[in-house]
């Protein structure tokens, strides 16, 4: 379904991804972990084209997205909803704009058809009544929930998450997570998920990959992932500074 | 010696970068009028943006078209007075009004209120990933931010000069008929024969131009922001100053083709 073979990317002297071999398998849900600033977002910006990669090759459906133009990306987006870390939101625009800018970009609906797709979306991310405000009257964690209605407002089949649940109180992250988990098996989804947090890694998770260096040092099942004897990996799920993850 | 050709290799630089910024203007330019004939068009998007760059540009510019005519025409009397030609000063202002000052000023007053605006309007837009939003679902930006911004540009900025225009001459009519006792009649009948359609028309097309250059520019410079709020500030001061430049460069060459 989505794969990558030996993507590398650099700014300017910074490498961030350096050889990433992923292979992300269709109606399954795959976390990514790894480090702050370790290029998650960056491996999920070159998932839906919006970064280039400098060397490498990366697959939807078996069409390598590095090679295509403007118009056939925009086609194989079309599959994609996509959750940014800082939701980004539209601030011209109110909540209930927001979340029915990709219906009316893309079907036919009706105006009142919208409005009761948009309510139920946010509705399912435990927002009721905010239709009219403005993105910069919500808070941190309302806004990423926006941006969760957003991303899965045209039922898209892939959808990539950056950090769904950061910063949402422990009732919020659960209810998020089972969202997650619900809407992946009613609709067969593939996900794409960034996340920091251990528990929801492995509620939500089928797959889990480990981006370390610029690499994906593992991948495979929360069991596996859990009882890996990888130093870097135990590391990083006990939270110890000690250990081969240098903090400088 | 050393310093001349440091200084020469600096101007070449400055010069080098000038013309291969417009030449990347030009570029989106061309994807804006490739966008542009390409359904579906959103009314309400343009409508918004015309009422901001024209609708809200009316007082500034009613202000500094009145006040340009007015003192157009107490400089031109001074002047004229040497030669008795008191009379002309009617014509003065309303020829200076249309064929230049109106479209210049106006343009530079645009560029200042809603030119720094798009930049900085888009270039928060770049660095708060809302325009990777847009593309992630499938929603050119050039169509949805750019298209709207320059049909606005375009057609708003000469309107806005039709404004100055007549408040310039009005202004010049103010301080030339009550203030000075120039007479009325002369005053007008001057204007009349020395003012032709054409000279507005071609003022209306430098508007038009004008209006092009500066929302071309202060969507592109918003466009290609990077880097938080400094960047969008960045930007912004950019932006005025490339447009005012490219408005002044380009206000010559026009004439010269034009008049
Ligand atoms: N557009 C860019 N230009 C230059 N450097 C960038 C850019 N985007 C990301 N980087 C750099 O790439 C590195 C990885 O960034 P990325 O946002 O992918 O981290 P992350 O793994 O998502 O971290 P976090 O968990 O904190 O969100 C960072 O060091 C960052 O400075
Ligand atoms: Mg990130």
């Amino acid at each position: 379904m989505i794969r990558l073979e030996d993507v590398h990317k650099s700014f300017g002297r910074q490498t961030v991804l350096d050889g990433v071999d992923l292979e992300i398998e269709r109606g399954k849900t795959t976390v990514i972990i790894g480090r702050s600033g370790g290029g998650k977002s960056v491996l999920l910006k070159h998932i839906i084209g919006l970064m280039k990669p400098d060397s490498g090759r990366i697959f939807i459906d078996d069409v390598d997205i590095a090679q295509l133009n403007d118009r056939d990306l925009n086609e194989i987006r079309k599959k994609f909803g996509m959750l940014f870390q800082e939701a980004a939101l539209f601030d011209s625009m109110t909540v209930g704009e927001n979340v029915a800018f990709p219906l009316r970009e893309h079907t036919p609906y009706r105006e009142d058809e919208i409005r009761r797709i948009v309510s139920e979306r946010l509705q399912a991310v435990g927002l009721t009544g905010v239709e009219e405000k403005m993105p910069a009257e919500l808070s941190g964690g309302m806004r990423k929930r926006v941006g969760l209605a957003r991303a899965v407002a045209l039922n898209p089949e892939i959808v990539l998450f950056d950090e769904p649940t950061t910063g949402l109180d422990p009732v919020m992250t659960e209810a998020i997570n089972r969202l997650i988990i619900d809407t992946q098996k009613r609709f067969q989804l593939t996900c794409v998920v960034i996340s920091h947090d251990i528990q929801s890694i492995f509620e939500i998770g089928h797959r889990i990959a480990m981006l370390y260096e610029g690499k994906i040092i593992a991948h495979g099942s929360p069991d596996e992932i859990r009882t890996s004897a990888n130093p870097v990996i135990a590391q990083f799920l006990s939270g110890s500074i000690e250990g081969p993850i240098k903090i400088v | 010696m050393n310093a001349i050709s440091a200084a020469l290799d600096g101007l070449g630089k400055a010069m080098m970068s000038y013309v291969e910024e417009m030449g990347r203007i030009l570029l989106l330019f061309l994807s804006v009028m490739a966008w542009m004939f390409r359904p579906p068009l959103k009314a309400r998007n343009i409508f918004k943006q015309m009422e901001f760059v024209g609708v809200k540009s009316i007082f500034v510019v009613v202000l500094t078209g009145t006040f340009t005519g007015m003192v157009m025409a107490l400089q031109g009397y001074h002047g004229f007075r040497m030669f008795g030609a008191e009379a002309l000063v009617g014509s003065t202002v309303a020829l200076g009004m249309t064929r230049e000052l109106g479209p210049v000023l106006t343009a530079l007053m645009v560029t200042a209120r809603a030119g720094s605006a798009m930049a900085a309007e888009l270039g928060t837009m770049r660095v708060t990933e809302q325009i990777d939003a847009l593309s992630v679902m499938a929603a050119n930006p050039v169509k949805h931010l750019i298209v709207p911004r320059v049909l606005a540009g375009v057609f708003m900025v000469p309107l806005l000069t039709v404004v100055s225009d007549f408040c310039g001459i009005l202004g010049g009519y103010f301080v030339g008929v009550h203030l000075l006792d120039i007479n009325s009649g002369i005053f007008i009948k001057n204007i009349t024969k020395l003012v032709d359609l054409g000279d507005i028309y071609n003022g209306l097309v430098k508007a038009a131009c004008f209006g092009l250059i500066l929302s071309l520019i202060g969507c592109y410079k918003g466009f290609n922001a990077r880097g938080g709020a400094e960047g969008v500030g960045r930007a912004t001061t950019e932006a005025v100053v490339l447009a005012a430049i490219t408005i002044l460069i380009s206000d010559y060459f026009l004439t010269a083709i034009m008049f």
